[in-house]
């Protein structure tokens, strides 16, 4: 559905977005994480057409994003980080409002409005100015009116940041209900348990996508064990092994311990070196690893690469 | 309890504002060297608090103590003792780095001598050593919340107030602020952080869960996952889950049916139990189920779970 192939965007000297070559398929759910200034949101931009891309091409269902983005933008959605709302409008006026703009049909606009809200549970809400929503709701409002044209694509960038866990869910059961109806969606998040929720991610650094697959492989394809366990001393338990052979990372969450080591034996070496130091710890186990492990190693080894870093 | 162990008391503080109850018979309490965590959604409380034990807003009843000083009668003590950093820290964008620390230590009467001193200390430790001379406004949203602790630290508090410190900042700067959070914290000073990211949450020592202005639920981070979650959670890998999600929805076996990807999350008191029911259906729609597992709800599946049920609770016909 959305194609890209050697897309570079500069700013002057600075190179935002380099050489990404990207295909999201028909009805995918992708997820563009990575740090800030990675480019996420300036690959957001060149394909909803808001910026032209300095080399490269890209397209949306076939058609070009330079040529005829007059055609791209009725087929996407997009919802930047802070959409414009009309604070003083109603729900169901900014609605009526983003259908106008996006000449979205007449006849169908009753109905799609009452369904939209529906999903949204803004319903009751309707004769509410958009002031005196909550962020959550105000998020919500924004991703209907995105979709009054009813776009084949969404493309949603950071559409939860600031939202608070519940609003957050339902945010996320509506993007599930545009889904099943067949809509390409790609959306950019700092939320690695939101990755989770996406068929695809791709996680992005410095302009480059340095890794593209299924959460699912994502994880098994590691590269390395995940260990946890439990110390009343965590933060000194973490001390004598993070400089440790094959430790690559190591985290502190309360009294747990997060371990990331090269290979299942160092779970030998971790308890001698905590018994060495007599401190205690407890419930040593290997444990499933999450994106945000495989996150933070990649990140990691490109920031200090060690060498011999094999293909995948 | 040994009471010079406890930074911070609350004992059933309330805030009306005027029929509206923002914060309702709140008790509390955070011992020294705690990281200490407050969850709710927006509106539930978390500010209002933290402005009281600020001294920022009179309570409508209850009190509360920081450091030993009463919130109402005290408030000049507290302030002087406590560190604040908001999602909304006013940095100065057209100053430097080093001239923005140096304002703040002037607003907490340091002199110009220890200020000097105890900015290369801290700045080091925030790592913005050697940024001195940039300007705020090129700096990274991670640099710039560090660059707010810094700040906020500048007058050594044994306290400090932390309310959605990483709102907005990406997942490798959030650790690097945690690591500092704990390094604080092993020093001795206490903490009391909100914070929207679950998995923060689960970096705190203890937390509560905040809502209509109540406490809800409290306990640390595992206590939370084994106590207070009365329904399971079922992970569900089947082919087709566009077909699989709409189905089991129709069947009403589980409270929630939400896509994670390729996988299913299916939840419910007797998730488990309903499981065999829910692969039949699944199977007569032509969706084999490849593995389903019941695992561990995440802090955020039980966060909501929770504040469901006080939402039944309320509303009992609903």
């Amino acid at each position: 559905m959305i194609f890209i192939q050697s897309l570079t965007k500069q700013f002057g000297q600075t190179v935002a977005v380099k050489a990404l070559s990207l295909d999201v398929g028909q009805g995918e759910v992708f997820g563009l994480i990575g740090p800030d200034g990675a480019g996420k949101t300036t690959t957001l931009r060149v394909i909803s057409t808001a910026m032209a891309p300095t080399a490269g091409r890209v397209t949306v269902g076939n058609v070009d994003v330079t040529r005829e983005p007059e055609v791209v933008k009725t087929m996407i959605g997009y919802m930047p980080q802070r959409f414009a709302l009309y604070p003083d409008l109603t729900v169901l006026e900014n609605l009526n409002f983003f259908a106008d703009v996006f000449g979205s049909p007449r006849e169908q606009r009753a109905g799609l409005i009452e369904r939209l809200l529906g999903f949204a549970r803004l319903t009751e809400f309707q004769a509410r100015q958009a002031r005196n929503l909550s962020g959550g709701m105000q998020k919500k409002l924004a991703l209907a009116a995105t979709l009054m044209h009813r776009p084949r694509v969404l493309l949603l960038d950071e559409p939860t940041t600031g939202v608070d866990p519940v609003s957050r869910r339902e945010f996320w059961d509506l993007l599930t209900e545009v889904h099943l109806e067949g809509v390409t969606i790609v959306i950019t998040t700092p939320y690695l348990d939101e990755a989770e929720r996406c068929t695809r991610v791709g996680l992005m650094y410095r302009g480059e996508l340095i890794a593209c697959d299924t959460p699912g492989r994502l994880r098994e394809g590691i590269g390395a064990v995940v260990l946890e366990a439990r110390s009343a001393q965590a933060l000194q338990a973490r001390r004598v092994i993070e400089a440790g052979d094959g430790v690559l990372a190591v985290s502190t969450h309360g009294d747990l311990l997060r371990l990331l080591v090269d290979r299942a034996e160092r779970a030998t070496t971790v308890q001698v070196a905590w018994q060495v130091h007599g401190i205690a710890v407890s419930d040593l186990r290997a444990v499933k690893p999450r994106l945000e492990d495989v996150f933070v190693l990649m990140l990691e080894q490109m920031s200090h690469p060690k060498g011999d870093l094999r293909d995948g | 309890m040994n009471s010079n162990h406890v930074s911070l008391v609350t004992q059933n503080l309330t805030k009306h504002f005027d029929h509206f109850v923002a914060v309702d018979d709140v008790s509390f309490s955070v011992q020294r060297g705690e990281i200490y965590g407050l969850l709710g959604p927006n509106g539930a409380g978390k500010t209002t608090t933290i402005r009281m034990l600020l001294g920022l807003l009179t309570p409508t009843s209850g009190n509360a103590a920081v450091l030993g000083y009463d919130i109402v009668r005290q408030a000049e003590e507290i302030r002087q003792r406590v560190g604040y950093v908001s999602q909304k820290f006013s940095l100065y964008s057209d100053l430097t780095v080093a001239e923005n620390f140096n304002f703040y230590g002037g607003v907490y009467g340091i002199s110009q001598q220890t200020v000097a001193h105890r900015r290369n200390e801290i700045l080091r430790m925030v790592g913005l050593n050697g940024q001195e001379d940039v300007r705020v406004s090129n700096l990274a949203g991670g640099s710039r919340q560090r660059l707010a602790l810094a700040c906020a630290l500048s007058h050594q508090p044994e306290f400090l107030f932390l309310d959605e410190p990483t709102a907005g900042v990406d997942p490798l700067s959030r650790r690097v602020l945690w690591d500092l959070i704990y390094d604080l914290a092993e020093n001795g000073t206490s903490i009391l952080v909100t914070t929207h990211y679950m998995d923060e949450a689960e970096n705190c020592h203890r937390l509560a869960f905040i809502y209509q202005g109540r406490v809800v639920a409290e306990g640390t981070p595992r206590e939370m996952k084994e106590k207070q979650m009365q329904a399971q959670v079922v992970e569900i890998d089947c082919e087709n889950t566009d077909a699989a999600l709409p189905a089991l929805r129709e069947a009403k076996l589980f409270d929630e049916v939400a896509l994670y990807g390729s996988l299913i999350h299916a939840i419910g008191e007797n998730a488990a139990g309903n499981l065999a029911r829910a692969r039949d259906i699944l199977a007569a729609k032509g969706v084999p189920v490849k593995s389903a597992d019941v695992i561990l709800p995440s802090l955020e599946d039980v966060f909501i779970a929770r504040l469901r049920s006080v939402d039944t609770l309320a509303n009992p016909g609903d």
